[in-house]
Protein backbone atom coordinates (compact mmCIF):
# COMPACT_ATOMS: atom_id res chain seq x y z
CA UNK A 1 0.00 0.00 0.00
CA UNK A 2 1.29 3.43 -0.67
CA UNK A 3 1.79 5.77 2.47
CA UNK A 4 2.63 8.59 0.89
CA UNK A 5 1.67 9.97 -3.05
CA UNK A 6 3.20 12.52 -4.88
CA UNK A 7 1.39 13.65 -7.81
CA UNK A 8 2.82 15.87 -10.34
CA UNK A 9 4.22 18.24 -7.65
CA UNK A 10 5.63 21.40 -9.20
CA UNK A 11 7.83 24.60 -6.94
CA UNK A 12 9.67 27.46 -7.87
CA UNK A 13 11.19 30.02 -6.40
CA UNK A 14 13.04 33.03 -7.66
CA UNK A 15 11.36 32.80 -11.24
CA UNK A 16 13.43 29.39 -10.83
CA UNK A 17 11.53 25.98 -11.33
CA UNK A 18 12.78 23.61 -9.20
CA UNK A 19 10.52 20.87 -9.11
CA UNK A 20 8.84 20.69 -12.88
CA UNK A 21 6.13 18.26 -12.06
CA UNK A 22 7.23 15.15 -10.22
CA UNK A 23 5.27 12.24 -9.33
CA UNK A 24 6.38 9.14 -7.01
CA UNK A 25 5.28 6.82 -4.44
CA UNK A 26 6.27 5.50 -1.10
CA UNK A 27 5.00 2.22 -0.29
CA UNK A 28 4.70 1.13 3.65
CA UNK A 29 7.59 -0.34 5.00
CA UNK A 30 10.01 0.35 1.96
CA UNK A 31 12.68 2.38 2.11
CA UNK A 32 12.40 4.89 -1.08
CA UNK A 33 15.46 6.80 -2.43
CA UNK A 34 16.04 9.76 -4.76
CA UNK A 35 19.10 9.83 -6.33
CA UNK A 36 20.68 12.84 -8.58
CA UNK A 37 23.07 15.15 -8.77
CA UNK A 38 23.09 18.79 -6.92
CA UNK A 39 20.24 20.65 -7.71
CA UNK A 40 18.36 18.04 -9.46
CA UNK A 41 15.68 18.49 -6.68
CA UNK A 42 15.93 16.39 -4.07
CA UNK A 43 16.15 18.97 -1.23
CA UNK A 44 13.55 20.07 -2.89
CA UNK A 45 11.13 17.50 -3.03
CA UNK A 46 11.48 16.41 0.43
CA UNK A 47 11.18 20.80 2.11
CA UNK A 48 7.88 20.52 -0.32
CA UNK A 49 6.32 17.42 1.70
CA UNK A 50 7.52 19.00 4.85
CA UNK A 51 5.78 22.23 3.61
CA UNK A 52 8.65 24.72 4.37
CA UNK A 53 8.14 26.04 0.39
CA UNK A 54 5.23 26.80 -1.07
CA UNK A 55 4.01 24.67 -3.59
CA UNK A 56 3.30 25.41 -6.83
CA UNK A 57 1.28 22.98 -8.15
CA UNK A 58 0.74 19.25 -7.80
CA UNK A 59 -0.97 16.65 -4.74
CA UNK A 60 0.71 15.20 -1.63
CA UNK A 61 -1.18 12.50 -0.17
CA UNK A 62 -0.54 10.65 2.87
CA UNK A 63 -2.48 7.57 4.29
CA UNK A 64 -4.66 8.85 1.87
CA UNK A 65 -5.32 12.07 3.28
CA UNK A 66 -4.70 15.53 1.35
CA UNK A 67 -1.63 17.02 3.19
CA UNK A 68 -0.46 19.57 -0.10
CA UNK A 69 -2.04 22.28 2.26
CA UNK A 70 -1.20 21.58 5.52
CA UNK A 71 1.54 24.00 7.55
CA UNK A 72 4.33 21.72 8.55
CA UNK A 73 3.26 21.68 12.00
CA UNK A 74 0.28 20.20 10.85
CA UNK A 75 2.15 17.47 8.50
CA UNK A 76 4.52 16.61 11.52
CA UNK A 77 1.77 15.71 13.74
CA UNK A 78 0.35 13.58 10.58
CA UNK A 79 3.73 11.59 11.12
CA UNK A 80 5.59 12.74 8.34
CA UNK A 81 8.89 13.67 10.56
CA UNK A 82 12.15 15.27 7.84
CA UNK A 83 15.84 14.75 9.13
CA UNK A 84 17.11 17.40 7.74
CA UNK A 85 20.52 18.30 5.78
CA UNK A 86 23.13 19.17 7.91
CA UNK A 87 21.51 17.63 10.92
CA UNK A 88 20.65 20.88 12.16
CA UNK A 89 20.30 19.67 15.88
CA UNK A 90 20.01 23.01 18.58
CA UNK A 91 23.46 23.53 19.43
CA UNK A 92 22.04 25.51 22.32
CA UNK A 93 20.23 22.75 23.53
CA UNK A 94 21.05 19.31 25.69
CA UNK A 95 21.07 16.25 23.95
CA UNK A 96 18.21 15.43 26.02
CA UNK A 97 16.50 18.79 25.23
CA UNK A 98 17.12 18.10 21.61
CA UNK A 99 15.18 14.85 21.94
CA UNK A 100 12.11 16.21 24.11
CA UNK A 101 11.68 18.84 21.03
CA UNK A 102 11.52 16.40 19.34
CA UNK A 103 7.85 15.17 20.68
CA UNK A 104 7.43 18.89 20.93
CA UNK A 105 3.67 17.91 19.88
CA UNK A 106 3.05 14.90 21.74
CA UNK A 107 1.33 15.21 25.37
CA UNK A 108 1.88 11.65 26.97
CA UNK A 109 4.77 12.10 29.36
CA UNK A 110 5.08 8.55 30.11
CA UNK A 111 4.68 7.92 26.32
CA UNK A 112 7.48 10.67 25.44
CA UNK A 113 9.88 9.32 28.05
CA UNK A 114 9.18 5.48 26.54
CA UNK A 115 10.14 6.92 23.42
CA UNK A 116 13.42 8.65 24.97
CA UNK A 117 14.54 5.02 26.24
CA UNK A 118 13.63 3.74 22.67
CA UNK A 119 16.27 5.95 21.53
CA UNK A 120 18.72 5.46 24.02
CA UNK A 121 18.25 2.18 23.44
CA UNK A 122 19.39 2.41 20.03
CA UNK A 123 22.07 5.04 20.09
CA UNK A 124 23.94 4.27 23.37
CA UNK A 125 25.92 7.17 22.67
CA UNK A 126 22.79 9.75 23.42
CA UNK A 127 22.62 8.35 26.91
CA UNK A 128 26.10 9.15 27.86
CA UNK A 129 26.08 12.37 26.19
CA UNK A 130 22.70 13.10 27.22
CA UNK A 131 23.28 16.38 29.21
CA UNK A 132 25.99 17.78 27.30
CA UNK A 133 24.86 20.55 24.60
CA UNK A 134 24.33 19.04 21.32
CA UNK A 135 27.04 21.82 19.78
CA UNK A 136 29.73 19.87 21.46
CA UNK A 137 29.15 16.47 19.50
CA UNK A 138 30.68 14.75 17.30
CA UNK A 139 29.26 15.00 13.54
CA UNK A 140 28.17 11.33 13.83
CA UNK A 141 26.88 11.70 17.20
CA UNK A 142 24.81 14.98 15.85
CA UNK A 143 23.47 12.98 13.01
CA UNK A 144 22.44 10.08 15.76
CA UNK A 145 20.88 12.67 17.30
CA UNK A 146 19.25 14.23 14.48
CA UNK A 147 17.57 10.86 13.63
CA UNK A 148 16.60 10.27 17.05
CA UNK A 149 15.00 13.56 17.38
CA UNK A 150 13.20 12.75 14.61
CA UNK A 151 12.04 9.42 16.12
CA UNK A 152 10.45 11.21 18.93
CA UNK A 153 7.77 12.21 17.18
CA UNK A 154 6.67 9.08 16.33
CA UNK A 155 7.12 9.29 12.76
CA UNK A 156 5.08 7.17 10.20
CA UNK A 157 6.93 7.98 7.31
CA UNK A 158 10.54 9.40 8.33
CA UNK A 159 12.41 11.33 5.71
CA UNK A 160 16.17 11.83 5.41
CA UNK A 161 17.88 14.39 3.27
CA UNK A 162 22.01 13.58 2.99
CA UNK A 163 22.40 12.04 6.41
CA UNK A 164 25.79 10.54 5.38
CA UNK A 165 26.59 14.50 4.08
CA UNK A 166 30.09 15.16 5.98
CA UNK A 167 30.51 12.00 7.75
CA UNK A 168 33.55 10.26 7.79
CA UNK A 169 32.94 6.33 6.16
CA UNK A 170 32.88 4.42 9.42
CA UNK A 171 29.79 6.71 10.23
CA UNK A 172 27.82 6.34 7.04
CA UNK A 173 28.29 2.52 7.72
CA UNK A 174 26.67 3.21 10.98
CA UNK A 175 24.38 5.74 9.48
CA UNK A 176 22.83 2.97 7.21
CA UNK A 177 22.97 0.12 9.16
CA UNK A 178 20.47 1.84 11.81
CA UNK A 179 18.44 3.03 8.31
CA UNK A 180 18.54 -0.96 7.81
CA UNK A 181 17.27 -1.86 11.47
CA UNK A 182 14.84 0.68 11.32
CA UNK A 183 13.31 0.00 8.06
CA UNK A 184 13.47 -4.08 9.36
CA UNK A 185 10.91 -3.08 12.27
CA UNK A 186 8.58 -1.65 9.86
CA UNK A 187 10.10 1.94 9.38
CA UNK A 188 8.74 3.55 5.97
CA UNK A 189 11.72 5.60 5.07
CA UNK A 190 12.46 8.06 2.17
CA UNK A 191 15.82 8.77 1.99
CA UNK A 192 17.91 11.01 -0.17
CA UNK A 193 21.33 11.16 -1.08
CA UNK A 194 24.83 12.00 -2.85
CA UNK A 195 25.95 8.71 -1.74
CA UNK A 196 24.09 7.23 -4.68
CA UNK A 197 25.79 3.44 -4.05
CA UNK A 198 24.96 3.08 -0.17
CA UNK A 199 21.37 4.50 -1.23
CA UNK A 200 20.71 2.20 -3.91
CA UNK A 201 21.70 -0.82 -1.77
CA UNK A 202 19.49 0.30 0.90
CA UNK A 203 16.52 1.36 -0.93
CA UNK A 204 13.86 -1.06 -2.00
CA UNK A 205 12.46 1.63 -5.15
CA UNK A 206 14.61 4.40 -6.48
CA UNK A 207 14.23 7.51 -8.43
CA UNK A 208 16.72 9.18 -10.30
CA UNK A 209 16.05 12.75 -10.40
CA UNK A 210 17.98 15.66 -12.71
CA UNK A 211 16.78 18.91 -12.78
CA UNK A 212 13.61 19.07 -11.40
CA UNK A 213 12.54 16.09 -13.18
CA UNK A 214 12.41 12.16 -12.14
CA UNK A 215 14.00 10.27 -15.36
CA UNK A 216 13.92 6.88 -13.98
CA UNK A 217 12.61 4.21 -11.61
CA UNK A 218 13.20 0.77 -10.26
CA UNK A 219 14.14 -1.11 -7.90
CA UNK A 220 17.43 -0.22 -6.28
CA UNK A 221 19.04 -3.46 -7.27
CA UNK A 222 17.98 -2.65 -11.00
CA UNK A 223 19.69 1.24 -10.86
CA UNK A 224 22.39 -0.30 -9.41
CA UNK A 225 23.25 -2.53 -12.44
CA UNK A 226 22.12 -0.41 -15.19
CA UNK A 227 24.88 1.26 -16.91
CA UNK A 228 23.71 4.99 -17.47
CA UNK A 229 23.42 5.06 -13.68
CA UNK A 230 26.54 3.59 -13.15
CA UNK A 231 28.51 6.01 -15.57
CA UNK A 232 26.63 8.99 -14.12
CA UNK A 233 26.41 8.79 -10.05
CA UNK A 234 28.31 5.43 -8.94
CA UNK A 235 31.21 6.71 -10.64
CA UNK A 236 32.15 3.29 -11.68
CA UNK A 237 34.04 3.20 -14.92
CA UNK A 238 38.10 3.00 -13.96
CA UNK A 239 39.12 6.38 -14.58
CA UNK A 240 41.15 8.68 -12.20
CA UNK A 241 39.27 10.50 -9.83
CA UNK A 242 39.42 14.37 -10.25
CA UNK A 243 40.23 16.07 -7.53
CA UNK A 244 37.00 17.21 -6.12
CA UNK A 245 34.87 14.54 -5.80
CA UNK A 246 31.25 16.27 -5.75
CA UNK A 247 32.30 18.56 -9.05
CA UNK A 248 29.45 16.21 -9.83
CA UNK A 249 27.53 18.52 -12.71
CA UNK A 250 24.13 17.46 -13.56
CA UNK A 251 24.82 16.16 -16.86
CA UNK A 252 28.60 15.41 -16.48
CA UNK A 253 29.18 11.82 -16.10
CA UNK A 254 32.83 11.09 -14.40
CA UNK A 255 34.60 10.40 -17.75
CA UNK A 256 33.78 14.12 -18.72
CA UNK A 257 34.35 15.35 -15.04
CA UNK A 258 37.98 15.86 -15.27
CA UNK A 259 37.73 17.47 -19.05
CA UNK A 260 36.44 21.42 -18.56
CA UNK A 261 32.67 20.91 -19.02
CA UNK A 262 32.28 22.61 -22.81
CA UNK A 263 29.87 20.13 -24.33
CA UNK A 264 26.73 20.29 -23.01
CA UNK A 265 25.91 16.70 -24.60
CA UNK A 266 28.21 14.80 -22.60
CA UNK B 1 31.45 57.45 58.58
CA UNK B 2 27.83 57.84 59.29
CA UNK B 3 28.25 61.21 56.88
CA UNK B 4 29.67 59.38 54.82
CA UNK B 5 26.93 57.35 54.27
CA UNK B 6 24.18 59.16 54.79
CA UNK B 7 25.23 61.23 51.66
CA UNK B 8 25.80 58.46 49.37
CA UNK B 9 23.68 55.69 50.42
CA UNK B 10 20.53 57.00 48.48
CA UNK B 11 22.71 57.69 45.38
CA UNK B 12 23.43 54.23 45.55
CA UNK B 13 19.74 52.81 46.61
CA UNK B 14 18.62 55.06 43.61
CA UNK B 15 21.19 53.78 41.14
CA UNK B 16 20.08 49.78 42.14
CA UNK B 17 16.22 50.50 41.69
CA UNK B 18 16.93 52.61 38.51
CA UNK B 19 19.12 49.59 37.45
CA UNK B 20 16.14 47.11 38.19
CA UNK B 21 13.91 49.82 35.54
CA UNK B 22 16.49 49.59 33.29
CA UNK B 23 16.39 45.66 33.42
CA UNK B 24 12.49 44.89 32.98
CA UNK B 25 13.25 46.94 30.09
CA UNK B 26 16.04 46.06 28.73
CA UNK B 27 14.92 42.16 28.86
CA UNK B 28 12.12 42.94 26.13
CA UNK B 29 14.95 44.32 24.03
CA UNK B 30 17.14 41.16 24.51
CA UNK B 31 14.63 38.64 23.88
CA UNK B 32 12.83 39.67 20.71
CA UNK B 33 16.61 40.33 19.40
CA UNK B 34 17.51 36.68 20.37
CA UNK B 35 14.46 35.27 18.24
CA UNK B 36 13.89 37.92 15.67
CA UNK B 37 17.26 39.72 15.40
CA UNK B 38 15.40 42.81 15.65
CA UNK B 39 15.94 45.69 18.02
CA UNK B 40 12.18 46.77 18.38
CA UNK B 41 12.37 50.34 18.83
CA UNK B 42 9.01 50.37 19.58
CA UNK B 43 9.79 48.82 23.10
CA UNK B 44 10.34 52.06 24.65
CA UNK B 45 7.02 53.68 23.45
CA UNK B 46 5.30 50.28 24.87
CA UNK B 47 6.21 51.64 28.39
CA UNK B 48 5.46 55.30 27.79
CA UNK B 49 1.85 53.83 26.91
CA UNK B 50 1.93 51.74 29.88
CA UNK B 51 2.40 54.88 32.07
CA UNK B 52 -0.53 57.06 30.39
CA UNK B 53 -2.72 54.12 30.38
CA UNK B 54 -2.03 53.98 34.21
CA UNK B 55 -3.01 58.05 34.64
CA UNK B 56 -5.92 57.59 32.08
CA UNK B 57 -7.20 54.57 34.03
CA UNK B 58 -6.25 55.27 37.56
CA UNK B 59 -7.66 57.97 37.12
CA UNK B 60 -11.67 56.33 37.26
CA UNK B 61 -10.95 52.86 38.59
CA UNK B 62 -9.30 51.92 42.02
CA UNK B 63 -5.99 50.91 42.04
CA UNK B 64 -6.84 47.23 42.06
CA UNK B 65 -8.20 47.12 38.68
CA UNK B 66 -6.06 49.94 37.12
CA UNK B 67 -3.16 48.10 37.66
CA UNK B 68 -3.57 44.81 36.35
CA UNK B 69 -5.65 46.39 33.23
CA UNK B 70 -2.79 48.63 32.48
CA UNK B 71 -0.63 45.69 32.19
CA UNK B 72 -2.95 43.53 30.43
CA UNK B 73 -3.45 46.31 28.19
CA UNK B 74 0.30 47.32 27.43
CA UNK B 75 0.63 43.18 26.86
CA UNK B 76 -2.06 43.39 24.20
CA UNK B 77 -0.69 46.06 22.43
CA UNK B 78 2.50 44.02 22.47
CA UNK B 79 1.28 41.41 21.11
CA UNK B 80 -0.96 43.79 18.77
CA UNK B 81 1.85 45.63 17.31
CA UNK B 82 4.18 42.36 16.42
CA UNK B 83 1.07 41.08 15.05
CA UNK B 84 0.39 44.19 12.54
CA UNK B 85 4.18 45.64 11.77
CA UNK B 86 6.28 42.45 12.25
CA UNK B 87 4.78 39.26 11.14
CA UNK B 88 3.71 40.59 7.95
CA UNK B 89 7.47 41.05 7.36
CA UNK B 90 8.54 37.77 8.42
CA UNK B 91 10.57 36.75 5.16
CA UNK B 92 11.78 40.11 4.60
CA UNK B 93 15.24 41.62 4.69
CA UNK B 94 15.94 42.46 8.14
CA UNK B 95 16.15 45.85 7.16
CA UNK B 96 12.52 46.02 6.41
CA UNK B 97 11.48 44.79 9.97
CA UNK B 98 13.68 47.82 11.38
CA UNK B 99 12.07 50.58 9.62
CA UNK B 100 8.63 49.10 10.34
CA UNK B 101 10.01 49.16 14.16
CA UNK B 102 10.91 52.97 13.56
CA UNK B 103 7.74 53.36 12.07
CA UNK B 104 5.83 51.97 15.07
CA UNK B 105 7.81 53.63 17.43
CA UNK B 106 7.00 57.14 15.92
CA UNK B 107 3.06 56.28 15.32
CA UNK B 108 2.83 55.26 19.28
CA UNK B 109 4.93 58.79 20.14
CA UNK B 110 2.65 60.72 17.71
CA UNK B 111 -0.42 59.22 19.27
CA UNK B 112 0.42 59.55 22.30
CA UNK B 113 0.85 63.46 21.37
CA UNK B 114 -2.47 63.40 20.22
CA UNK B 115 -4.85 61.79 22.88
CA UNK B 116 -2.89 63.46 25.54
CA UNK B 117 -2.64 67.17 23.72
CA UNK B 118 1.33 66.78 24.61
CA UNK B 119 0.65 68.02 28.17
CA UNK B 120 2.37 65.99 31.21
CA UNK B 121 0.17 63.92 32.97
CA UNK B 122 0.59 63.27 36.88
CA UNK B 123 2.04 59.87 37.17
CA UNK B 124 -1.02 58.55 40.53
CA UNK B 125 0.55 57.95 43.98
CA UNK B 126 0.53 54.31 44.28
CA UNK B 127 -0.37 53.45 48.09
CA UNK B 128 2.78 52.00 49.85
CA UNK B 129 5.71 52.01 47.30
CA UNK B 130 5.43 55.84 47.08
CA UNK B 131 5.82 56.46 51.10
CA UNK B 132 9.02 57.32 52.27
CA UNK B 133 11.49 55.32 54.07
CA UNK B 134 14.53 56.12 56.34
CA UNK B 135 17.21 53.63 56.05
CA UNK B 136 20.34 54.18 57.97
CA UNK B 137 19.94 57.87 58.00
CA UNK B 138 19.03 58.09 53.69
CA UNK B 139 15.58 58.84 53.22
CA UNK B 140 14.16 57.40 49.92
CA UNK B 141 10.61 55.76 48.39
CA UNK B 142 9.66 52.07 49.38
CA UNK B 143 9.94 51.65 45.44
CA UNK B 144 13.46 52.36 45.55
CA UNK B 145 13.74 49.35 47.81
CA UNK B 146 11.05 47.11 45.71
CA UNK B 147 12.29 47.34 41.97
CA UNK B 148 15.32 45.60 42.53
CA UNK B 149 13.46 42.58 44.75
CA UNK B 150 10.20 42.41 41.84
CA UNK B 151 12.70 42.95 39.39
CA UNK B 152 15.17 39.54 40.74
CA UNK B 153 12.28 37.82 41.42
CA UNK B 154 10.37 38.66 38.04
CA UNK B 155 14.44 37.65 35.96
CA UNK B 156 14.52 34.00 38.16
CA UNK B 157 11.00 33.48 37.41
CA UNK B 158 11.91 34.58 33.54
CA UNK B 159 14.99 32.44 33.52
CA UNK B 160 13.16 28.98 34.99
CA UNK B 161 10.63 29.42 32.28
CA UNK B 162 13.13 29.77 29.43
CA UNK B 163 15.24 26.77 30.87
CA UNK B 164 12.85 24.45 32.17
CA UNK B 165 9.74 24.70 30.26
CA UNK B 166 8.03 23.49 27.16
CA UNK B 167 7.51 26.63 25.65
CA UNK B 168 10.87 27.81 27.03
CA UNK B 169 12.90 25.30 25.23
CA UNK B 170 11.04 25.59 21.80
CA UNK B 171 11.85 29.87 22.49
CA UNK B 172 15.88 28.36 22.20
CA UNK B 173 15.51 26.04 19.44
CA UNK B 174 13.37 29.09 17.45
CA UNK B 175 16.44 31.72 18.49
CA UNK B 176 18.94 29.29 17.02
CA UNK B 177 16.87 27.90 14.08
CA UNK B 178 13.29 28.89 12.78
CA UNK B 179 13.24 26.10 10.16
CA UNK B 180 14.48 23.16 12.52
CA UNK B 181 12.36 24.54 14.72
CA UNK B 182 9.25 24.52 12.36
CA UNK B 183 9.85 20.77 11.93
CA UNK B 184 9.79 19.92 15.26
CA UNK B 185 6.23 20.90 15.04
CA UNK B 186 6.79 24.12 16.58
CA UNK B 187 4.21 27.09 15.95
CA UNK B 188 6.93 29.68 15.38
CA UNK B 189 4.65 32.46 15.11
CA UNK B 190 3.17 31.59 18.38
CA UNK B 191 6.25 31.49 20.36
CA UNK B 192 7.30 35.39 18.76
CA UNK B 193 3.87 36.19 20.45
CA UNK B 194 4.32 34.87 23.50
CA UNK B 195 8.35 36.74 23.24
CA UNK B 196 6.24 40.12 22.60
CA UNK B 197 3.80 39.57 25.40
CA UNK B 198 6.41 38.77 27.92
CA UNK B 199 9.02 41.80 26.95
CA UNK B 200 5.60 43.83 27.00
CA UNK B 201 4.14 42.58 30.49
CA UNK B 202 8.02 43.11 31.97
CA UNK B 203 7.68 46.67 29.90
CA UNK B 204 4.76 47.55 31.79
CA UNK B 205 5.96 46.56 35.55
CA UNK B 206 9.39 48.51 34.69
CA UNK B 207 6.42 51.50 33.98
CA UNK B 208 4.86 51.56 36.88
CA UNK B 209 7.73 51.26 38.91
CA UNK B 210 9.96 54.05 37.05
CA UNK B 211 6.73 56.74 37.19
CA UNK B 212 6.39 56.14 40.51
CA UNK B 213 9.55 57.73 41.24
CA UNK B 214 9.47 60.26 38.20
CA UNK B 215 5.73 61.40 38.60
CA UNK B 216 5.26 62.89 35.31
CA UNK B 217 4.85 61.05 31.92
CA UNK B 218 4.93 62.77 28.80
CA UNK B 219 4.77 61.33 25.06
CA UNK B 220 9.08 61.04 25.03
CA UNK B 221 9.29 60.58 28.88
CA UNK B 222 10.43 56.73 27.98
CA UNK B 223 12.81 57.66 25.29
CA UNK B 224 15.55 57.89 27.77
CA UNK B 225 15.06 55.00 29.79
CA UNK B 226 14.24 52.85 27.02
CA UNK B 227 17.82 53.84 25.26
CA UNK B 228 19.73 53.12 27.67
CA UNK B 229 17.46 49.85 28.42
CA UNK B 230 18.76 48.86 25.16
CA UNK B 231 22.37 50.19 26.21
CA UNK B 232 22.38 47.94 28.72
CA UNK B 233 21.07 44.66 26.59
CA UNK B 234 24.35 45.71 24.45
CA UNK B 235 26.42 46.19 27.50
CA UNK B 236 25.27 42.76 28.90
CA UNK B 237 25.35 40.79 25.49
CA UNK B 238 22.40 41.53 23.14
CA UNK B 239 20.15 38.29 23.18
CA UNK B 240 21.40 37.32 26.48
CA UNK B 241 18.34 37.70 29.38
CA UNK B 242 21.25 37.65 32.37
CA UNK B 243 23.46 40.14 30.40
CA UNK B 244 20.93 42.78 29.80
CA UNK B 245 20.09 42.27 33.49
CA UNK B 246 23.42 42.69 34.93
CA UNK B 247 23.96 45.90 32.27
CA UNK B 248 20.98 47.18 33.50
CA UNK B 249 22.17 47.25 37.37
CA UNK B 250 25.64 48.39 36.14
CA UNK B 251 24.21 51.25 33.84
CA UNK B 252 21.93 52.43 36.82
CA UNK B 253 24.40 52.05 39.75
CA UNK B 254 27.49 53.71 37.43
CA UNK B 255 24.43 57.02 36.42
CA UNK B 256 23.93 57.41 40.18
CA UNK B 257 27.90 57.53 41.32
CA UNK B 258 28.61 59.94 38.58
CA UNK B 259 25.28 62.27 39.92
CA UNK B 260 26.90 61.80 43.76
CA UNK B 261 29.96 62.80 42.08
CA UNK B 262 28.23 65.98 41.30
CA UNK B 263 28.57 65.86 37.75
CA UNK B 264 24.86 65.06 37.02
CA UNK B 265 25.06 66.83 33.60
CA UNK B 266 27.17 63.89 32.41
CA UNK B 267 25.19 61.01 33.52
CA UNK B 268 23.76 60.25 30.25
CA UNK B 269 26.76 61.00 28.46
CA UNK B 270 28.60 58.30 30.46
CA UNK B 271 26.01 55.65 29.05
CA UNK B 272 26.28 56.37 25.49
CA UNK B 273 30.46 56.82 26.06
CA UNK B 274 30.54 53.57 27.59
CA UNK B 275 27.66 51.94 24.34
CA UNK B 276 30.50 53.37 22.32
CA UNK B 277 33.14 52.08 24.07
CA UNK B 278 31.75 48.18 24.49
CA UNK B 279 31.22 48.39 20.44
CA UNK B 280 34.79 49.10 19.74
CA UNK B 281 36.11 46.71 22.16
CA UNK B 282 33.62 43.93 23.09
CA UNK B 283 30.68 44.01 20.35
CA UNK B 284 29.35 40.97 21.37
CA UNK B 285 28.87 42.41 25.31
CA UNK B 286 29.25 40.94 28.48
CA UNK B 287 27.19 37.21 27.56
CA UNK B 288 26.95 37.73 23.72
CA UNK B 289 27.56 35.34 21.56
CA UNK B 290 30.02 35.85 18.77
CA UNK B 291 27.31 36.89 15.75
CA UNK B 292 26.06 34.22 13.71
CA UNK B 293 23.68 34.87 10.79
CA UNK B 294 20.78 32.67 10.62
CA UNK B 295 20.62 30.54 7.92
Amino acid sequence: MSLLTVRDLKVSYGGIEALKGISFDVDEKKIVTLIGANGAGKSTTLRAISGLVPIKAGAITFEGRDITSLDTSQIVAQGVVLVPEGRRVFPNLTVLENLKIGAYLRRDQAEIKKATEYVFERFPRLEERHWQMAGTLSGGEQQMLAVGRALMARPRLLMMDEPSLGLAPLVVRDIFTIIHRLSEEGMTILLIEQNANAALRAADTAYVMETGRITMTGTGEELLNNQAIRDAYLGTKRVRKPKVPDAADTTASPTTQSIPATDPSA
Amino acid sequence: MTDFIGANLPYLLGGISVGGQYALIAIGYTMVYGILRLINFAHGDIFTVAGFLMVYMSATMPLAVSLPLTIALTVLLGFLVERAAYKPLREAPRMSIMISAIGVSYLLQNLMWYITGGLAKQYPRLPWVSDSVTIFTATTKVVTLVTPVLTLALVIALVQLINHSRIGMAMRAVSKDFETAKLMGIKIDRVISITFIIGSFLAAVGSALYFTNYTAVTPTVGAMPGLKAFVAAVFGGIGSIPGAVIGAFIIGVSENIIKALGLTTFSDAFTFALLILILIFKPTGLFGEAATDKV
